[in-house]
């Protein structure tokens, strides 16, 4: 777990980076890898994959998976988006939260199949070019962030909350992010600036 | 995960047929937040998933023929927020919206909640107290079942190998009708229930005595019971904090839990009773 965590850290630094240059170039690549694989399988082994069209962060990517594959692993192993986390993988935790249709799912516990046919947003695709989302303003802003592991899962369950409800109450907000836990800043922090942008 | 052969019919025969071709080799996913679980850790491997997602003869909730359908993959986060369901069964939406995470609600079904099994699952003691069916198919045909004979014991349901089920029905409750789900737990969010209680009453025209009277007890027993005797201690008695004193005690005897990581059977059985008291405390009217 530690050793995971210690990795993800290390390509967290240079996310942004990763994922700019393999949403330009990489999508046939990923294909052809997985056929790679797959083709040294027995012949009936091709029902246990699966192409699956998804749309992320408002692009349209093809893969060629195991069908065993969940949503979160393609989205970090296979799309290189690894801003969203694995940290239970048994839907306890919230940190793989991403939004299918602006609502709030654990994508460790979705089959990558799952979630076609349904906008995917992660925290990659919270904010623009430039500018940050509000809400991550406001976490920077109220320093609702320590070690940042359950932030990006944090931020998309409360960007879902505004999205349906713009002006939440301090208990809706704390109901809302009930399935993502943070065992660093106590939530108070992160209540905080939640509830800065909800009252704009 | 292991690899496995993945299907996705996108109507009901087609899913029927596939179940019964493949033999009791394959497992059907709803939502997945319990199985893909199993998966994970290895303790459930199956050869083929039937993924009903696409099924749309499984989704919706709608009021026909003065009953209320449910199909098996509606979510619970689509149950709590409806409409229909805050209006004729509250209390059906309220255990809905106390179940796991908002993240859970969303990829969580009914189907799976009651074919899971789990004598702790929150959206099956409302089912008991509103007399709920459950429609099963296969590729023959449908039956009917009672839901509190759809559950056989913990993970074992009345299913047969080539059957899933498709829906659940009740009738609306009437709008007098008293009714609450309260559980216990380690806190309020993606606990598993230590007790739950769910109440459904109707008062005479004087609303001053219990004319019918529903009691479901969750996780105090192999499977979700209705607490008879208490229901039948408290038809007719006034709305008395003795009478609900008594009808608790009842209830404390006919819960049978065990000792388990979560819990004490003291402990359960005692909190279940308070539960009732709990829910019905503001409408007593008499010492």
């Amino acid at each position: 777990m530690l050793g995971s965590m210690e990795v993800d850290s290390q390509r967290q630094v240079d996310s942004s980076r990763q994922v700019d240059s393999s949403r330009q170039v990489d999508s046939s690549r990923q294909v052809d890898s997985s056929r790679q694989v797959d083709s040294s399988r027995q012949v009936d082994s091709s029902r246990q994959r699966a192409t699956v069209t998804l749309r992320v962060n408002g692009r349209e990517r093809r893969l060629l998976l195991p069908a065993r594959t969940t949503l979160l692993e393609a989205l970090r192993e296979n799309l290189g988006l690894t801003g969203t986390k694995e940290g239970c993988g048994k839907g306890e935790c919230g940190a793989c939260t991403v939004l299918l249709d602006g609502r709030p799912v654990n994508s460790c516990l979705m089959l990558v199949s799952q979630a076609e046919n349904h906008e995917i947003l992660t925290i990659e695709g919270l904010s623009s070019q430039e500018n940050l989302d509000p809400l991550q303003d406001a976490f920077i802003a109220h320093g609702a962030v320590q070690c940042g592991y359950c932030i990006p899962g944090t931020l998309m369950t409360a960007k879902a909350l505004l999205l349906i409800n713009p002006h939440p109450s301090r208990e809706q907000i704390q109901e809302a992010i009930a399935g993502n836990l943070c065992r660093c800043t106590g939530y108070e922090k992160i209540i905080e600036a939640i509830q800065s942008v909800a009252s704009r | 995960m292991r690899d496995f052969e993945y299907l996705a019919p996108s109507t009901l025969v087609e899913a029927l047929q596939l179940l019964s071709q493949a033999a009791g080799q394959a497992r059907l996913l709803a939502g997945g937040t319990d199985l893909l679980v199993r998966m994970k850790d290895g303790t459930v491997n199956p050869g083929q998933i039937i993924d009903l997602r696409q099924v749309a003869e499984l989704r919706g909730i709608r009021e026909e023929g003065g009953m209320i359908w449910i199909g098996a993959m509606t979510r619970h986060s689509e149950v709590a927020s409806s409409p229909l369901i805050q209006a004729k069964a509250p209390l059906f939406s309220e255990a809905c919206r106390l179940i796991g995470s908002w993240q859970i609600r969303n990829l969580g079904t009914l189907a799976g909640n009651l074919v899971n099994a789990s004598p702790a699952a929150d959206s099956v003691p409302p089912l008991f107290t509103l007399d709920a069916e459950v429609i099963l198919a296969n590729h023959r045909g449908e039956r009917t079942v009672p839901v509190a004979l759809f559950a056989e014991g913990p993970g074992r349901t009345c299913l047969g190998k080539d059957e899933l089920l498709t829906s659940i029905r009740f009738q609306p409750l009437p709008e007098t009708a008293v009714s609450f789900f309260l559980r216990a737990g380690q806190r309020r969010a993606l606990a598993i229930s230590k007790t739950s209680l769910a109440f459904t009453g109707i008062l005479d025209d004087r609303h001053s005595t219990w004319k019918e009277v529903r009691i479901a007890l969750g996780a105090v027993a192999p499977t979700v019971i209705r607490a008879h005797r208490a229901e039948t201690y408290l038809v007719g008695k006034p709305l008395s904090r003795k009478a609900l004193e008594e009808a608790a005690a009842i209830v404390s005897e006919e819960a049978k839990p065990i000792a388990d990581v979560r819990s004490t059977i003291e402990y359960r059985r005692l909190v279940t009773g308070n539960l009732l008291i709990q829910g019905l405390w503001p409408l007593m009217k008499e010492d």
